[in-house]
C-alpha cells in the first residue's frame, strides 16, 4: 500500500490565543478518530497538530493512499427456499443473477435467523482523497469554541473567526472540498506584513516554506525563539526575567514570528508598588518584568513583538511611551487616592451599593467586622486589627487606583493601610483578604488576612443564600462557588479550628452548598476516594481540620484486612436495622441491653468485645487519635464476622430480637461517628 | 508630520476611495459612533451599505478636568461601517494606517481578541483591539446582533480612537499638545470644552432634572412607538424622530451616572428601559424599509 503525507491547514482572521491549544486537540482526537472509523489508521501514521493565531494545522505521515479492500457477504434466500431435491429454485437463481455470478458460487452459511444462501463480495477500499474531502468540512466546523461567529450571512457557518484560505494536501494531490465559500488549495498565506500573501506549500516542505514567509509555524520553535532572544537581551545589562509561564504561552499564540525587545521607563516610576507597575506590564500591556541582581523591580521591561526586528528602535519606543502614558495615569491615581485615608473614606462606602436587598458595602463592610471579631474571640486572639481590618477591607473600592486596576483591589487597600499608618497586622490583612481567588491562589498568609477573608466571604454566601441567590448550573454570577471553595481552604490549610457548620447557621441549602464543595475539595482537589468522603461527612461535620483529620485516618486505616469486611458488616447491620424499623434516634441509643438475655458464645462475646472497646474508643476520639481509633474498631471484625454466621438477629422471641437490635443500635451509633463505614463502598461490591 | 486634521482628512479620504459614504457627525449627543443611526439602524436588514465619519462621542464619567494627559470627556472616534464586510478587510484596514504614514514593516501589529457589547443598544459583535506597539489604536467588530436582532448581512464595524492615534503618530505624551492644525494644538482648541463638562457632569448637572429630561424623552419614544402599529403611511412614520428620543435618553442615563446617582443595581433596570426603546426602534424600522424594499 502506498502511504502519502498530509497537511491541512486552517487559515483564518486572528484566533484568541487562549483557544487555540484546546482547538488543536479536538482536530488531533477528530481526525484519528476519523482515520480509525475509515479503517485509515495504524500504528504507522503520525499526527501532529501545530497552530498560530491564524492558522490551524494538521500534519499526518504515513496515510495510507486507499482503505484497503474488504469483504462483504450478501444475504439471499433462506436454504430451504433456495434448493428443491438438490436443485436450486427460481429464488437462488434470481439471487445469482442479481449478485451476477453462478448459483455454483454462492456459499451457504449459518446464521442467526438459520441457514442462508449468501454471496460473498469484494469491497473496494476507497481512496482516502475521497474520504477525507467528504469528511473534513464537518470535522473543521464541528471544533468547540467558547465563543463562535458567523461572517458569510444569517444562517451561515459557524467558527471562531472568519475562514479565510484552506489547503488540504495529500501528498502532491489536493483534496478538494469548499466551506464558507473557501475552496482547498496548495497555497497558504505568510506573515502579514512581512511574508508573501501566497506561498505555495506541499505536506514535506509545508514548515520551510512558511519560515521563509516569517512564520514559524511550531508553537515550541516560538518559545524557544522568545526564550533565547530574552536571554541574548538581557546578556550584557545583568538584568534577570521574572520568569512567567503563563504570560509567555500567551505571547507564543499571539505572534507568528516573535522577536522580543527590551525596554525602559523612567526610574522614578519606581516610587509606585511593585504590584501596580508589575500589573500594569502583564495585564494591560503583556510585557515581561525584570529585575536586578539584587531581585530588585528593574525600570526596564520585555515586550514581545510579532515581527522580524526592530532595526530603528521604532517599536520599542512606542512600547515606552504606551507604559509610559499607563504608569503616569497610575501615579496620578496613587498621588490623588493619598487626599483622603482609607478610614475618611468609610463613609463612602453607603454610596457604593453591594447588592440591592444586601445594602451597600458599608453595611457589608460593618457585617464583616462583626463576623470577624466573632471568629478572633473563637480562637481566643485578640479582635481589634482584624475587626479593624475588616471594617477598612472595602474602602479602596472608592479609590482611583481600583477603579482602574480592579483586579488589585485589596492589595491597593493594604498598600495605602500601609502608608497611612495602620498596623501591620490590619495592612496584611487588608492586603490579602481576596485569596485564595483560584485553585492554585495560596490562601491568605496571616492569621489576620485568614479571618478576614473567612468573614467577607461567608457573609457574601449567607446573604445571597438568604436571597435564594444561589448557582444554577454554569451560572454563579456572584462567584459563590469561589467563595466556599475559599472558605474551605482556609480552614483547612489553615487549619483554623472554627466550627463552620455553626457559622452557617440553619440555611440548609447552604449547608448542602458546602457539602458539595467539600466532597469536591476533598476528592478532586486532595485525591480522597468518594466513599471515603461520604463516610466522613455522613458521620457529621463542623470543624474542617477535624474533618481532614478524620478523613486521613480513615484513608490510612482502609487497606488494612479487618477494614473493608467490617465495612459490609456495618452496612448489614444499617440494612438489618432498617428493616425492623429501628430509628438511631437518642432513645434507642439510650435503652440498655439486657445482659440477661444475651446468648452465651459469639453474641455474648460481641457484647463483651463492644464493652471492651467502647471506653478506648471514646478516649482516642476525644484525643482526635483518630488512626488507632479505627484500628481499634475493625479489631472487632472477627467478633462481628462469627456473631452473623451463628446468632439470628430475628429471634422467634421478641424479646430476645429487640435485645439484639439493641446491641446492634449502640455498636452502629457509638462507632460511627468518626466515619459512617456504611458508606464504604468495598471492593465486593465494586466487582 | 502630518497634524490631527491632516490624519482625519487622510483616513476620511481613504474610505471614501473604498466606496464609504462620507458622512458628517450626528447632531445629537452620543457615547460612541455606533448609535449614530448611520450605523445602528444601517446594519439592519440585507441593503449593503458603506460609510465613514467622524464622531466626537461624549463619555461624561470619563472627563478629568483637562487634568490627565490620556483621558477625555469627548474624544473623536472615526466610525467606518462596511456592510457586507469584504474578505480582505483586514488588508483595508492596516492600509488605512499606510494611508496616515505609518510603515507598517516598522511596526508591531497585533489583533488581540476583544469582542464588543452594547447592553443599551442590545448589541454585540466579535473582534479584536488592534495593538499598534502596544497602543489600542482601533476597535474591529464584526456585528452579529443590533436592537436585540441576528443581523442579515455581517457588516464589520472600524472605531479609530483619533486622539491616540495622533499621539502616537506625532510622538506626543499628552493628548492635548498634539498639533489640531498648524500652530495650534488641540489644547487650544478643546480645553475650556473638558474643564467645563467635566465641572457640569460631576458637580453641577441637576439629578433631579436629568432624572425629568430623561423620562419625557423615554415618554416621547414611548409614544411614537405605540403610536407605529396603527400608522397608516408606514414610509412616513418618523421612527428617525423616534430614535433621536433613544440617543437622548442614553446621554442622559450617562451623565446620571457620572453624577454617581444611578446605584449599580438601578443601573441594569435603566439600561433596560433605554434598551427597550432601541429595541423596538430597530424592530419597527426593519419592517419600515422591508416594506420599502417590496414596494
Amino acid at each position: 500500500m502506498n502511504r502519502l503525507p498530509f497537511l491541512l491547514e486552517i487559515g483564518t482572521e486572528e484566533i484568541p490565543d487562549w483557544m487555540i491549544p484546546p482547538a488543536l486537540e479536538q482536530v488531533r482526537e477528530q481526525f484519528t478518530k476519523l482515520l480509525s472509523e475509515q479503517r485509515l489508521g495504524d500504528d504507522t501514521v503520525q499526527v501532529r497538530v501545530e497552530g498560530t493565531p491564524r492558522r490551524l494545522v494538521l500534519e499526518a505521515a504515513n496515510l495510507p493512499e486507499r482503505q484497503p479492500d474488504s469483504e462483504e457477504w450478501v444475504l439471499g434466500p433462506p436454504k430451504a427456499a433456495a434448493f428443491r431435491d438438490g436443485q436450486p429454485t427460481p429464488a437462488a437463481e434470481g439471487f445469482a443473477r442479481k449478485m451476477g455470478v453462478a448459483v455454483g458460487q454462492l456459499e451457504i452459511r449459518q446464521t442467526a435467523k438459520g441457514e442462508y444462501l449468501g454471496c460473498a463480495r469484494k469491497i473496494e477500499g476507497r481512496p482516502a482523497q475521497q474520504i477525507l474531502a467528504a469528511a473534513l468540512p464537518d470535522l473543521i466546523l464541528g471544533i468547540h469554541f467558547p465563543k463562535t461567529m458567523y461572517w458569510t450571512g444569517k444562517g451561515g457557518p459557524r467558527f471562531i473567526r472568519p475562514i479565510r484560505w484552506l489547503v488540504a494536501m495529500l501528498g502532491d494531490q489536493v483534496v478538494p472540498f469548499e466551506l464558507a465559500g473557501v475552496r482547498t488549495g496548495d497555497v497558504s498565506r505568510g506573515h502579514r506584513l512581512l511574508g508573501s500573501a501566497a506561498v505555495r506549500v506541499t505536506p514535506g516542505d509545508y514548515a520551510q516554506s512558511l519560515r521563509e514567509n516569517y512564520v514559524l509555524v511550531s508553537a515550541a520553535e516560538r518559545r524557544r525563539r522568545i526564550e533565547t532572544e530574552i536571554a541574548r537581551l538581557l546578556g550584557p545589562t545583568g538584568l534577570r526575567l521574572r520568569s512567567d509561564p503563563a504570560l509567555l504561552q500567551t505571547l507564543v499564540y499571539l505572534t507568528e514570528y516573535p522577536t522580543p525587545v527590551l525596554g525602559g521607563f523612567d526610574p522614578d516610576f519606581l516610587g509606585l508598588p511593585e504590584e501596580v507597575l508589575v500589573t500594569v506590564m502583564r495585564h494591560h500591556q503583556r510585557y515581561f518584568s525584570l529585575e536586578d541582581a539584587a531581585g530588585r523591580l528593574a525600570p526596564n521591561f520585555i515586550a514581545v513583538m510579532n515581527t522580524a526586528g526592530d532595526p530603528e528602535g521604532l517599536i520599542r519606543q512606542g512600547h515606552e511611551r504606551v507604559l509610559q502614558a499607563r504608569l503616569r495615569d497610575a501615579q496620578f491615581f496613587w498621588r490623588v487616592d493619598q487626599h483622603k485615608t482609607l478610614a475618611d473614606r468609610l463613609p463612602m462606602l453607603a454610596q457604593v451599593t453591594y447588592q440591592a436587598k444586601l445594602g451597600s458595602y458599608l453595611d457589608k463592610a460593618r457585617r464583616m467586622a462583626r463576623l470577624a471579631r466573632r471568629l478572633a474571640r473563637m480562637l481566643k486572639l485578640d479582635a481589634a486589627p482584624v475587626e479593624r481590618a475588616a471594617l477598612l477591607a472595602k474602602c479602596d473600592l472608592t479609590t482611583e487606583m481600583v477603579k482602574e486596576f480592579t483586579e488589585l483591589q485589596g492589595v491597593v487597600g493594604g498598600l495605602y493601610a500601609g502608608r497611612q499608618g495602620e498596623s501591620e497586622e490590619v495592612w496584611r490583612a487588608i492586603y490579602e483578604h481576596y485569596r485564595p481567588e483560584s485553585m492554585e491562589d495560596p490562601i491568605p498568609a496571616t492569621v489576620h488576612g485568614k479571618l478576614v477573608s473567612l468573614a467577607d466571604k461567608l457573609d457574601t454566601l449567607q446573604g445571597c443564600f438568604r436571597l435564594g441567590l444561589t448557582p444554577s448550573g454554569s451560572r454563579d454570577p456572584f462567584a459563590l462557588r469561589r467563595a466556599a471553595q475559599g472558605v474551605v481552604r482556609i480552614l483547612v490549610e489553615g487549619r483554623l479550628a472554627l466550627p463552620l457548620k455553626r457559622l452557617v447557621g440553619s440555611d440548609q441549602a447552604l449547608v448542602e452548598f458546602f457539602e458539595d464543595r467539600l466532597r469536591y475539595y476533598f476528592r478532586d482537589v486532595r485525591g480522597f476516594r468518594y466513599d471515603e468522603v461520604n463516610a466522613a461527612l455522613a458521620a457529621g461535620w463542623d470543624d474542617l481540620t477535624d474533618l481532614e483529620s478524620r478523613l486521613t485516618a480513615l484513608q490510612a486505616v482502609r487497606p488494612t484486612e479487618n477494614f473493608e469486611p467490617l465495612a459490609a458488616s456495618f452496612k448489614r447491620i444499617k440494612n438489618i436495622l432498617k428493616q425492623a424499623g429501628v430509628a438511631l434516634s437518642a432513645a434507642t441509643r439510650a435503652s440498655a441491653v439486657d445482659e440477661g438475655r444475651l446468648e452465651p458464645g459469639p453474641e455474648t462475646e460481641l457484647h463483651e468485645a463492644f464493652r471492651r472497646l467502647r471506653g478506648r474508643v471514646r478516649l482516642l476520639r476525644r484525643r482526635k487519635d483518630y488512626r488507632p481509633a479505627l484500628e481499634a474498631i475493625a479489631s472487632l471484625r472477627p467478633v462481628v464476622d462469627r456473631f452473623f454466621d451463628r446468632v439470628l438477629v430475628n429471634a422467634p422471641d421478641p424479646a430476645i430480637r429487640q435485645n439484639r437490635l439493641t446491641l446492634l443500635t449502640q455498636l452502629l451509633s457509638e462507632f460511627s461517628a468518626i466515619a459512617d463505614f456504611s458508606e464504604i463502598v468495598t471492593t465486593q461490591e465494586e466487582k | 508630520m502630518y497634524t490631527f486634521q491632516d490624519i482625519l482628512m487622510r483616513l476620511k479620504e481613504y474610505w471614501g476611495r473604498q466606496g464609504c459614504v462620507l458622512q458628517e457627525p450626528y447632531d445629537l449627543e452620543v457615547g460612541a459612533g455606533t448609535m449614530c443611526p448611520e450605523t445602528f439602524l444601517r446594519v439592519l436588514g440585507p441593503q449593503p451599505y458603506r460609510v465613514a465619519y467622524i464622531q466626537p462621542s461624549r463619555r461624561p464619567a470619563d472627563g478629568r478636568y483637562g487634568e490627565n494627559p490620556n483621558r477625555l470627556y469627548k474624544h473623536w472616534q472615526l466610525q467606518v461601517i462596511l456592510k457586507p464586510s469584504p474578505d480582505d478587510i483586514q488588508d483595508r484596514y492596516l492600509a488605512s494606517l499606510e494611508a496616515i504614514g505609518i510603515d507598517l514593516r516598522k511596526h508591531d501589529i497585533k489583533f488581540e481578541e476583544d469582542n464588543w457589547e452594547s447592553p443599551t443598544l442590545g448589541a454585540w459583535g466579535i473582534g479584536w483591539q488592534v495593538m499598534l506597539d502596544g497602543l489600542e489604536v482601533t476597535q474591529f467588530t464584526y456585528f452579529q446582533q443590533c436592537g436585540g436582532l441576528d443581523l442579515e448581512v455581517v457588516p464589520v464595524e472600524l472605531t479609530y480612537g483619533m486622539e491616540r492615534l495622533a499621539a502616537f503618530l506625532q510622538g506626543k505624551s499628552s493628548v492635548y499638545d498634539i498639533q489640531w492644525a498648524e500652530g495650534v494644538t488641540y489644547r487650544d482648541v478643546r480645553l475650556a470644552d473638558e474643564v467645563q463638562f467635566s465641572v457640569y457632569n460631576f458637580e453641577l448637572a441637576d439629578v433631579a432634572t436629568l432624572w425629568k429630561l430623561f423620562e419625557l424623552h423615554e415618554a416621547e419614544c414611548a409614544r411614537l412607538l405605540e403610536a407605529w402599529p396603527g400608522s397608516s403611511d408606514k414610509r412616513r412614520f418618523p421612527l428617525l424622530a423616534a430614535y433621536d428620543q433613544v440617543l437622548k435618553c442614553s446621554h442622559l442615563f450617562n451623565l446620571l451616572d457620572s453624577r454617581g446617582a444611578i446605584s449599580v443595581t438601578e443601573r441594569v433596570a435603566v439600561i433596560a428601559r433605554v434598551r427597550k426603546l432601541a429595541v423596538g426602534v430597530a424592530e419597527a424600522w426593519l419592517r419600515q424599509n422591508q416594506g420599502e424594499a417590496a414596494a
